[in-house]
């Protein structure tokens, strides 16, 4: 976000370099260009001179209803307006601004701040690959790198391809979104066959996504994650499994015969500081 | 080896996120009680007896936060912390995906805990499947007459939207997402003044993290005394543990607070892969200082970990085996924090930066020994000098990986630097150190 102010150049796709890198802090494209001073800025777009499609009105203006302060649909309103345009281009924003009644300057500030946001039409649909903490130990790096190279092998038109933060799916690392639909773990070799599909329309991995009918990960059943062989044991859950429509049975003591690794008594590391400090300094 | 269930009791029940089964096993008895047959004093004083304390980070008392909202007339505003970036977090995402109505049941109780009229659940936007669901759940609500105008024909009025962010780690932190919730960059605000007293629109804000909201039920259900039981000490109440990176079964394990950190590692995640050892895990997210071997027997609280030198966090606890070498992962961590950091204030904005580029020197064999000192000392700069604590959360971590790890810092710079000079070296056989080039032609 620092690091990622984009050219108000419209049309200009990015580098590959600048595209979803993480490494280098890119230098977006029209940086090094002198600001037009002899310009007035744009101002509040007069309503009856920009043309909005219907849907796009009535999703800005529904979304406006349902805040007490109508700037909140900022960006819900700026996702409806990249749903439609590809991204938010120059004409998404002025249309956004002309229902709302701000400047296109000010949501542009707003369109830069936010990673889902796309202020270059990189394509209309995005596969996040993440490779966060969780992920780098589980071989993410690699997994983005020959999905990058099927895409530039394939040719992936129309879809945004980037490295992404942790995203939120650690326990199916390492992970991919495709518009959302989370898939994982996925490895090296299946990046030719996603890509593929991707380009075919199918759906990828039918199956393998978090939220499709019956998923389940690899391990739930007492397999291990892939490539971290070895025979784990099924952990047993609470007796009292479906406790909370029956209160009393959770009552009953958590688990039977002792416990194989037995809790010792806490003792404080540091005996100068035995006092718990309160966690936050709200007032 | 036990999981203990209440928050997850259900949660394998097939179409849980619907109201008609949600309500079949109990679902929204909570809010009747608390909208029938309580009053709000009763709500909040039993949330506070209850000792829940926030499951999004800070760990702060819930019930505490909720009485300092001013009492009286005014518009008043609860929001639901369901951002969910911390690395290794992912405890909400299964709430909100498979029982999204015990959500809305929380926000309910919650906003008659804080008089709140109007409330607004953040999604982070990456999150679309859940915030679908969700959609869906608060639609079903509504219909049912849970939300709205004078709810069960008590006195409580009660909002509720789903909002969706754009892509933001700062956006989780609570004022930023007050920033983006009103339209803005997701800048965090100054404090004081407390979301409590100026938050959302300049109103009181009740600010919890979905996993705290969804407690919130259970305990006016079953009583403070009940819940009280669960957990050791301070830390009350069963913590839904992301269990995430080098472990044979990641996941998400319901206990009660108090067991050893052992037992979720090795009993419940099955422990690094057969025949590697542990070498360090973050015990609450990518944000809390690593704690090493030593530190398994301890029991999982908030103390324990705070004493320990490191936090509870989000409850999300990332494991890295002894096969990982640990400054590419500082690096990734830093380069996590470089990219998410707003850039309003300078430490972070700087400081992440400096670390990034210091880290992927040592990294490249660039780095001298000097660099190790200058990567300590921006750490010390950043810690306690940021508007936020997003600065912190990496030098933290940056700066405890660097305690426990020194040695391989710098045999990895060692490493790295000659691997460097090798690969430099032009025409040298194979490259084998000590080879003598062949004689050219004069
Ligand atoms: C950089 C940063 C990121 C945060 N991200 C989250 C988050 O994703 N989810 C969350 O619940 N709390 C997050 N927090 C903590 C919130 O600021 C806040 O303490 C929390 O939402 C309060 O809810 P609780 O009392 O129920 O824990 C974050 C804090 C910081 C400083
Ligand atoms: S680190 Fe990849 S999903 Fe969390």
């Amino acid at each position: 976000m620092t690091d990622e102010r984009h050219s108000s150049v419209a049309g200009q796709p990015a580098t590959s370099d600048t595209a979803g890198a993480l490494h280098s802090v890119p230098l977006p494209p029209g940086w090094d260009e002198a600001v037009r001073l002899d310009e007035d800025p744009a101002t509040i777009p007069d309503p009856a001179s920009v043309e909005v499609p219907a849907e796009l009105r009535a999703e800005v203006e529904r979304r406006m209803a349902m805040y007490p302060e109508h700037h909140s649909a900022v960006l819900p309103a700026l996702a409806a307006a990249q749903q439609v345009h590809g991204w938010c281009s120059p004409e998404a924003i002025e249309q956004v601004a002309a229902v709302m009644q701000v400047t296109p300057a000010y949501l542009s500030s707003v369109a830069t701040f936010y990673d889902m946001l796309r202020t270059q039409p990189l394509g209309s649909h995005y596969l996040y690959v993440c490779t966060g903490v969780a992920c780098h130990l589980r071989n993410a790096k690699a997994v983005y790198e020959s999905i990058e190279a099927q895409a530039g092998e394939q040719g992936l038109e129309d879809w945004e391809v980037r490295e992404f933060e942790c995203l939120g799916a650690c326990d199916m690392a390492p992970m991919a979104s495709i518009d959302g639909r989370f898939i994982g773990p996925i490895e090296e070799g299946d990046a030719g066959e996603l890509v593929t599909a991707l380009n075919e329309g199918r759906q990828p991995f039918p199956g393998r996504g978090l939220s499709d009918p019956g998923f389940r990960l690899p391990w739930a059943d007492g397999g291990a994650a892939p490539d971290r062989p070895g025979p784990p044991e099924q952990p047993d859950v609470h007796p009292a499994g479906g406790t909370w429509k029956d209160a009393e049975v959770l009552d009953m003591p958590p688990a039977e015969g002792p416990s194989p690794h037995p809790r010792p008594l806490l003792k404080p590391l540091d005996p100068g500081t035995s006092e718990v400090p309160e966690p936050d300094e709200e007032p | 080896m036990t999981e203990t269930r209440v928050l997850l009791a259900n949660i394998d029940e097939p179409d849980l996120n619907t109201i008609a089964v949600y309500e079949r096993l109990g679902g929204y008895r909570a809010m009747r009680k608390a909208l029938l047959e309580m009053s709000a004093e009763d709500v909040l004083h039993e949330l506070g007896e209850s000792g829940l304390r926030g499951r999004g980070g800070a760990g702060f008392s819930m019930g505490k936060k909720a009485s300092f909202i001013p009492k009286g007339a005014m518009d008043k505003y609860l929001c639901c912390n369901a951002d969910e970036s911390e690395p290794g977090t992912f405890k909400d995402r299964l709430l909100m995906q498979k029982n999204p109505h015990l959500l809305v049941e929380g926000c309910i109780i919650g906003s008659i805990a804080a008089g709140a009229n109007k409330g607004f659940i953040f999604i982070r936007g990456e999150y679309s499947v859940q915030a679908d669901i969700l959609e869906d759940a608060v639609a079903e609500a509504y219909e049912k007459g849970y939300l709205g105008e004078r709810i069960l024909d008590s006195g409580h009025t009660f909002d509720l939207v789903v909002h969706r962010g754009q892509g933001a780690y700062i956006c989780g932190e609570e004022t930023g997402l007050l920033d983006a919730l009103e339209g803005k960059r997701g800048n965090p605000r100054l404090k004081p003044p407390f979301p409590a007293n100026q938050g959302l629109y300049q109103g009181p804000t009740l600010i919890n993290n979905v996993e705290t909201l969804c407690n919130a039920p259970i305990i006016i259900d079953h009583g403070a005394d009940w819940y009280r039981k669960f957990g050791e000490g301070n830390s009350t109440g069963t913590k839904i543990v992301s269990v995430s990176g080098n472990v044979q079964r990641p996941g998400n394990f319901e206990v009660e607070l108090g067991v050893t950190v052992r037992e979720l590692i090795y009993g419940l995640a099955g422990g690094p892969p057969e025949g590697r050892e542990l070498k360090c895990f973050f015990p609450g997210g990518s944000s809390a200082p690593v704690l090493t071997k030593e530190h398994l027997d301890l029991p999982y609280t908030f103390e324990a970990m705070a004493q320990a030198g490191s936090m509870l966090g989000s409850g999300a606890i990332i494991v890295v085996d002894e096969s990982e070498p640990l400054v590419p992962l500082a690096l990734r961590l830093a380069e996590f924090y470089r990219h998410e950091s707003c850039g309003k204030c300078v430490p972070c904005r700087e400081g992440t930066n400096w670390t990034v580029k210091v880290l992927e020197r040592v990294d490249e064999g660039e780095g001298t020994p000097m660099d190790l000192e200058i990567l300590e000392q921006v750490q010390g700069n950043i810690i306690g000098n940021c508007l936020c604590v997003l600065g912190d959360s990496m030098a933290m971590p940056v700066a405890s990986m660097l305690t426990h790890f020194r040695e391989e810092f710098e045999q990895h710079m060692e490493e790295a630097r000659l691997a460097r000079d090798l690969e430099e070296l032009p025409a040298m056989g194979a490259g084998e150190l000590g080879a003598v080039p062949e004689a050219g032609p004069v």
